[in-house]
């Protein structure tokens, strides 16, 4: 027990995968482009492709900065846990390892936001 | 014959028979048991008579003195709501600000009442035993004078209506109610050096100054009333804080290496709650008292250096993160204030972009960062918004488990990263916002797996009505969430301009002052 505390203290931490109705989360953060202020956690179900939440997730999420519709996503560079790593477009998140609350970046070369200031 | 008349009692004498050899060793049941929680944290105290009084204030005296604090601002409060003191105001962006505090500071005051009351119960010395009592009913009158002072303000203005249900929901609100649960959860003498020393006395003067100041700049005498009705009783807090931690280092040098790994939590976890505190001085006070940053360098590094050099006999440095602390003071309201402008459509308090000559008392202020980093930003948001397409950010992000922020913060060092913490523990992912959330959580983790964290807790399904089918069709969850919070779409959130509160603060300065 690392707690301090008078008896025993066990409790089941609130985020169990189990209680997302079938889902998992995922973190996801766009480097240099600020002006969303922090990364996003979406519900997925580990099923889905990951091409999919290019084409269906990320979009609704980040098309109001102008820097979104110029990505050229063959050549962004992916990060997990701040780790380079590649994802497999047409493969499901779990077949691409992503587990419960694993958080992913992209780096978009070329673009920095707004007038460059990583907005 | 000649009457002997006993001298009355000086008020020391007076306060020792109040205070002192009420206690006794109970028989029916151990001590241990009558004061189960004074030992598990591993705080050692050998003599609770080694207490010494910061302020001696008998329970008489006490009655008295607020009693005619009470009727002072009652007679104020009656004035300012006769005389329509609501729109004597700068302009109505400050109510947010008001608006800010009833959800976010005033049921602190409750809880630090429960609190007070609760360790006033356990510990096993009488000293700290009657200071804890009195200041725990310090802190339910100042959450009943604030809120009577600024229900006021719910007569004409949206945003007030449903604080306390919020304060318990609402994502930005749930920083200051995790902040003081954790504390509420926390031994005797953790929540003594969480809330009395690190936030009354550490960290008050960032909290009540700029409230206060920022009221008696923009023209609200009714909260700068209350706020002097507590200025004397936080005087008191401020010394019982300084009390406690001394005494506790001077009963047994075991005590040092606990209290210091307090400080380090509770410093850190307060200034996190603070930057909501920066963002309405730079951003939400029409007239600016002065900025975060110089507010930070004068109370922070200034005063805090000099407590910290002071208690450095003691064996006690300071905080651990309070060099990042300071390099935060360029960059923490910008990046708060850009977060609730995100999110302004799930906030109950309006938001808005600053004007020109706002955005340059922002550069002056900031040399170093508003113009490179933040500029760019608000001016994009405030041109698109001209254009009516103003950003609301309506994908739900990503928190500290610990502090329960958003990852908003960046990089000590690199304005331009987020920064990113992860823990594993049992098999599960934690993420954290900074180093010292993340050590924090490293420390007690079973305590932090429990944190009620809001965006995963709509994600649960737990933030709906009743009723509520989030698979039907065209299932909206924002909206969805907005309704179980309580707020009235498009009257307490969204932006300032075109707002029913600026409509109407326009409306009715301009009845008292043209003819119709």
């Amino acid at each position: 027990m690392v707690v301090a505390a008078v008896k025993e203290y066990k409790f089941e931490p609130l985020d169990r995968l189990e209680n997302f109705h079938g889902n998992q989360l995922l973190y996801v953060g766009w480097e240099d482009h600020l002006m969303f202020c922090a990364p996003f956690c979406f519900p997925l179900s580990p099923q889905m492709p990951f091409r999919a939440v290019l084409e269906q997730v990320l979009p609704g999420t980040y098309d109001y900065h102008p820097d979104f519709s110029k990505i050229d996503w063959g050549k962004v560079e992916w990060f997990k846990s701040g780790k380079p790593w590649r994802p497999d477009h047409d493969r499901t998140l779990d077949e691409n390892g992503l587990k419960h609350k694993d958080v992913i970046r992209f780096r978009t070369p070329g673009l920095t936001g707004i007038k460059g200031s990583c907005s | 014959m000649d009457m002997q008349v006993k001298k009355k009692l000086g008020l020391k004498e007076r306060y020792a028979h109040m205070t002192r050899g009420l206690d006794w060793e109970t028989s029916y049941q151990p001590m241990d048991k009558v004061f189960p929680y004074v030992k598990y944290e591993g705080i050692k105290i050998h003599d609770w008579d080694k207490w010494e009084d910061p302020f001696r204030l008998t329970m008489d005296a006490y009655w008295k003195y607020q009693g005619e604090k009470e009727k002072k601002l009652y007679a104020i409060i009656d004035a300012f709501a006769q005389n329509n003191g609501h729109l004597g105001v700068t302009d109505a962006r400050y109510i947010n600000a008001l608006k800010l505090f009833i959800q976010g500071v005033s049921p602190l005051e409750y809880m630090a009442h429960r609190g007070f009351a609760h360790v006033g119960r356990q510990f096993a010395g009488i000293g700290p035993r009657v200071a804890c009592q009195m200041q725990a009913v310090d802190e339910l009158r100042h959450a009943q004078t604030q809120i009577h002072t600024i229900s006021n303000y719910n007569k004409y203005y949206n945003g007030f209506h449903n604080w306390r249900h919020w304060h318990d929901n609402v994502w930005y609100l749930s920083v200051p109610k995790s902040f003081f649960d954790d504390a509420m959860t926390a031994g005797p003498f953790e929540f003594m050096v969480a809330i009395g020393f690190s936030f009354e006395y550490v960290l008050t003067n960032l909290l009540f100054v700029p409230f206060m100041s920022g009221a008696a700049y923009n023209s609200d005498m009714s909260t700068v009333t209350f706020g002097f009705s507590a200025q004397s009783d936080e005087a008191r807090h401020m010394t019982l804080g300084l009390e406690v931690i001394k005494f506790m280092l001077e009963q047994d040098p075991d005590n040092v290496p606990i209290v210091q790994r307090w400080i380090d939590k509770w410093f850190w976890r307060g200034t996190r709650v603070l930057s909501l505190v920066a963002t309405m001085m730079d951003y939400m006070l029409p007239k600016r008292v002065m900025s975060w940053k110089e507010a930070w360098e004068i109370y922070a590094e200034q005063n805090g250096g000099a407590l910290f050099n002071d208690l450095a006999r003691y064996g006690i440095r300071p905080p651990k993160a309070f060099a990042d602390a300071c390099e935060a003071k360029d960059h923490l309201s910008h990046q708060l204030w850009g977060t609730l402008y995100n999110y302004g459509a799930a906030t109950a308090i309006h938001t808005w972009m600053p004007g020109t000559e706002e955005m340059d008392w922002l550069s002056a202020k900031y040399p170093e960062s508003f113009d490179k980093y933040y500029r760019p930003r608000f001016e994009f948001w405030a041109e698109e918004a001209k254009k009516g397409n103003r950003f609301y950010n309506k994908t739900l992000p990503m928190l500290c488990t610990t502090c329960q922020i958003p990852l908003l913060f960046t990089e000590p060092g690199d304005p331009t990263k987020i920064c990113y913490r992860e823990s594993d523990y049992n098999g599960d992912k934690y993420h954290f916002c900074s180093d010292h959330c993340k050590e924090i959580f490293d420390h007690e983790p079973e305590k932090y797996v429990q944190s009620w964290l809001p965006v995963h807790q709509i994600y649960q399904g737990h933030c709906f009505k009743p009723g509520t089918d989030p698979t039907a069709e065209g299932f909206d969850p924002l909206a969805a969430v907005i309704e179980y919070y309580g707020m009235n779409f498009g009257r307490d959130n969204l932006d300032f301009e075109g707002s029913e509160d600026q409509k109407n603060f326009e409306t009715w300065r301009g009845e008292a002052t043209r003819n119709a």
